[in-house]
C-alpha cells in the first residue's frame, strides 16, 4: 500500500539517482547510463502489483501479449495481498462476504461464470447449490444481492495469476519515480530489495506505463489524528483498516465502551463484529455510534434521483448505484466537467452502506437493550480522561448542547487516505512531469485512463484505481471498475496497434481456454 | 448488464435476430403444429412472432426505461428481464393470429434462450457490451 522506500535517493551507492536526474524532468538514456543505473527494455510496465495491475495484465495476456513484453513492478508477491490485509483488518475474514457484485469477477475479464454460479458449482448439497443461483436470479427483488465470500475471490485470483504467468512478469521492489524519456516513452526507476541487484536502482525503459498504486495509507478524522499525534496513543484510537485485534481481545476480558465513527460499509462491518461478539457471549461491550451527519430518510428531492436511507445510514447495494459501472450514470459522468462532475460523484457515492437485513435486525436488537447507542453531533475535542485510562469525546449537537462520551476505544471507520500527495510517485508525476489533477485533487484521466499532461509520444502513461477518482468514471476502486479501466486501456493500446485487438472470436477462444485453466495462447 | 435506452433497443434487436432466430430454426420441426398446417405455415408464424417481439419490443423498451428511472440504482434486475416475458407474450399473442400451443412453446423457449444468452454468451463474445449499457455499436 505505501511506498516504504524511505531513502530520498542520493545514497552514493553504485547505480543510484543523481541530483542531476532528480532535477531533470525528461531524462536521456545517456543520463541513466552515466549514473550507472542499468536499463531494462520492456514495452509495458505496470506499477503496483495489486488488483489494478492484475486487471490490466490479465486483459493484455488474454489479448495475446507475451509475458516478456510486460513487467509488473511491485513489492507484493500476490495481487490480492494488500486487499486481503485491508479486508482482514476491517473484519472481513475469508469466510465473510464482500460488498461486490456476482459478475464483478476479478479473475475473469468476461464476468462469466459469475461468483454465484461458481459457488453453486463448488458447494455440496442441493440446497447449497441452488441458493446462490436463486439469489443471483432474483436479486434484489426477492432476495438480497448475492455477494461473494472474500476467500473465493482470493483463491480464484491466485488461480488466474498462475494461469497467466504472473510470477514471470514480476520485478520485485519499490518504484521510486517515473519520468518522461527523451525520444519517447518513459523511464521507471525501481529500487529492488537490498542485495538482490548490484546497483541500488534499476531503470525500466518502456513505451507504456500503467500506475495502479492503491491507497497510500489509512485516513483519520482530524480530531482523532490530532489526538494520536498529541498523546502518542495508538492503542485506544484506531483505524478500522489498520490491524487492531488488541481491541477485540481486551473487549473479551472486561466490559468496555467503544465509540465507532463513520457510517459507511466499514462501520457496518465493525459494528457487526462488535455485536456478534456480544451476541455470542464473548463480550459485554457497549457500542456508541457517533454520527456527524444522520440520515433519517431518503436522500434527494426528485422521484427519479432519490437514494433510500433511514436510521442514520444511506443505503445502496454497492458503493455507487449499479448504473455507474456501465449504465446511464456512466454516460452522464462522461458528459460532466469540473465541480459538476465532482458533485455528481459525491451524490451517487459518498458515505453509504449495504441494506443487509441481518445488520438492521442486529442493530435494532442491540439498540433495544442499550448495547448499541446512536449519538449525533460535531466532535469538539478528543482527550484522555482524568484517570488516563479512557478517551473522552466532547460533542456538540445541533442545538448547541454538549455531551461527552468516555470510551475504552475509538474505532475510526471513515476510510483510507486517497490523497495523491501522500504517494511520492504520484506527487512527482504532478510536480515534475505535468500530470494534471481533477476537481477531487486526484489524477485527471481521459476516458481511456491516460493521465492528462503526461503524453510522451509514442508512449502513454495510464492510471487506474483510487488515484483517478474525480475523472470520468466514478467506481474506480471496485473490482469491476478496475476491469473497466483495464478494458479501456487495452482498447486504447489496441487502437494504436501496440497490442493485439481482442475481438469476439479471440475472446470466445480465450474464454474456453480460461474454462479449461489453460494459459492464454 | 445495466441497460441504457439505446443499449436496450440495440440488444433487443440483435438478440431476436441472432439467438432468437437460430433457436427458432432449431425448434421449428418439433413445435406443435395444428392439423393441416405445414412446416412452412409454422415457419411463417414463427418469423412473424420474432418480428413482433422486435418491433413491439422497441415500444416496451421505452416503457421499461421509464420505469427504470424511478429506481435509484438505474438498473434492470435479471428477474425483470425474465418476468417481462409475461406481459410481452400476452400482448403479442393478442396481436398475432397464431395457434396457442405453437405460440406458447416457441415464445417461452425463445424468451428463456435469449435471457440465458444475455447472462453468459453475450459477455464472452462482446467484451465492451456490459460496460456500454448494452450498446453493440
Amino acid at each position: 500500500m505505501s511506498d516504504t522506500d524511505t531513502d530520498a535517493g542520493l545514497s552514493g551507492a553504485p547505480g543510484d539517482l543523481t541530483q542531476e536526474l532528480i532535477d531533470t524532468a525528461t531524462w536521456t538514456d545517456q543520463q541513466i547510463t552515466a549514473a550507472g543505473i542499468p536499463m531494462v527494455d520492456v514495452p509495458i510496465v505496470s506499477v503496483g502489483g495489486g488488483l489494478g495491475s492484475l486487471a490490466l495484465v490479465d486483459y493484455l495476456r488474454i489479448a495475446g501479449v507475451p509475458v516478456q513484453d510486460i513487467a509488473v513492478l511491485t513489492p507484493n508477491k500476490r495481487p490480492s495481498e494488500t486487499y486481503e490485509f485491508l479486508a482482514n483488518n476491517s473484519q472481513i475474514p475469508r469466510h465473510e462476504r464482500l460488498r461486490s457484485d456476482s459478475g464483478s469477477v476479478m479473475d475473469n475479464i468476461w464476468g462469466f461464470p459469475s461468483y454465484a454460479l461458481r459457488e453453486a458449482w463448488n458447494e455440496k448439497g442441493l440446497k447449497n447449490k441452488i441458493f446462490p443461483v436463486w439469489q443471483v436470479t432474483t436479486e434484489p427483488i426477492l432476495a438480497e444481492y448475492y455477494t461473494p465470500k472474500s476467500g473465493q475471490v482470493y483463491e480464484s485470483v491466485d488461480r488466474e495469476t498462475a494461469r497467466i504467468g504472473w510470477t514471470q512478469m514480476l520485478r520485485p521492489g519499490q518504484v521510486r519515480m517515473v519520468r518522461r524519456r527523451a525520444g519517447g516513452g518513459f523511464l521507471t526507476i525501481l529500487t529492488p530489495p537490498p542485495g538482490s541487484t548490484q546497483t541500488r536502482r534499476v531503470a525500466y525503459r518502456s513505451r507504456f506505463v500503467h500506475l495502479s498504486l492503491g491507497y497510500p495509507g489509512v485516513r483519520f478524522l482530524d480530531d482523532l489524528r490530532s489526538y494520536r499525534e498529541r498523546s502518542g496513543d495508538h492503542r485506544r484510537v484506531v483505524n478500522s483498516y489498520e490491524p487492531h485485534p488488541h481491541v477485540y481481545e481486551e473487549l473479551a476480558r472486561r466490559p468496555c465502551t467503544v465509540v465507532v465513527r463513520g457510517s459507511g460499509i466499514v462501520a457496518s462491518r465493525v459494528l457487526q463484529r462488535l455485536l456478534d461478539d456480544n451476541d455470542a457471549g464473548r463480550t459485554q461491550t457497549t457500542v456508541v455510534h457517533l454520527f456527524r451527519n444522520y440520515v433519517n430518510g431518503p436522500q434527494g428531492e426528485s422521484i427519479t434521483f432519490r437514494r433510500p436511507g433511514t436510521g442514520g445510514f444511506a443505503y445502496q447495494a454497492f458503493n455507487y448505484p449499479k448504473a455507474a459501472w456501465g449504465g446511464q450514470f456512466r454516460n452522464q459522468l462522461l458528459e460532466l466537467n469540473g465541480d459538476a462532475r465532482s458533485d455528481f460523484i459525491d451524490t451517487t457515492g459518498g458515505t453509504n452502506t449495504a441494506p443487509r437485513k441481518d445488520w438492521r435486525v442486529q442493530l435494532e436488537r442491540a439498540g433495544s437493550i442499550g448495547t448499541y447507542q446512536q449519538r449525533v453531533g460535531q466532535v469538539s475535542s478528543v482527550e484522555p480522561t482524568e484517570d488516563g485510562f479512557r478517551v473522552r469525546t466532547e460533542v456538540q449537537d445541533k442545538t448547541g448542547a454538549s455531551f461527552s462520551v468516555d470510551a475504552d476505544f475509538i474505532i475510526d471507520a471513515t476510510g483510507l487516505e486517497a490523497s495523491i500527495r501522500s504517494n511520492r510517485v504520484l506527487a512527482d508525476l504532478v510536480d515534475v512531469s505535468g500530470a494534471q489533477t481533477n476537481p477531487k485533487g486526484r489524477l485527471e484521466t481521459l476516458p481511456t485512463f491516460e493521465v492528462v499532461g503526461t503524453r510522451s509520444e509514442p508512449g502513454r502513461l495510464y492510471a487506474s484505481g483510487s488515484s483517478t477518482l474525480g475523472s470520468t468514471y466514478a467506481p474506480v476502486d471496485s473490482f469491476l471498475g478496475l476491469q473497466y479501466s483495464a478494458q479501456q486501456i487495452a482498447f486504447d493500446l489496441g487502437a494504436m496497434g501496440a497490442v493485439p485487438k481482442l475481438g469476439p472470436l479471440r475472446s470466445a477462444k480465450e474464454w474456453f481456454r480460461w474454462m479449461q485453466n489453460r494459459p492464454p495462447s | 448488464m445495466t441497460p441504457t435506452l439505446f443499449g436496450r433497443i440495440q440488444t433487443r434487436l440483435f438478440m431476436v435476430f441472432t439467438f432468437g432466430l437460430v433457436w427458432s430454426i432449431v425448434i421449428l420441426p418439433v413445435l406443435p403444429r395444428p392439423a393441416g398446417a405445414s412446416l412452412g405455415d409454422v415457419a411463417g408464424d414463427v418469423l412473424t412472432a420474432l418480428v413482433g417481439v422486435a418491433l413491439l419490443g422497441v415500444i416496451w423498451e421505452l416503457v421499461y426505461h421509464g420505469f427504470q428511472q424511478i429506481r435509484w440504482e438505474k438498473d434492470w434486475p435479471s428477474l425483470f428481464g425474465l418476468l417481462t416475458g409475461i406481459n410481452e407474450g400476452l400482448l403479442l399473442f393478442v396481436v398475432l393470429d397464431m395457434p396457442l400451443s405453437t405460440f406458447l412453446v416457441h415464445f417461452t423457449t425463445t424468451w428463456i434462450v435469449i435471457w440465458l444468452a444475455l447472462h453468459g454468451p453475450m459477455r464472452v463474445l462482446f467484451l465492451r457490451w456490459r460496460f456500454r449499457g448494452g450498446r453493440l455499436v
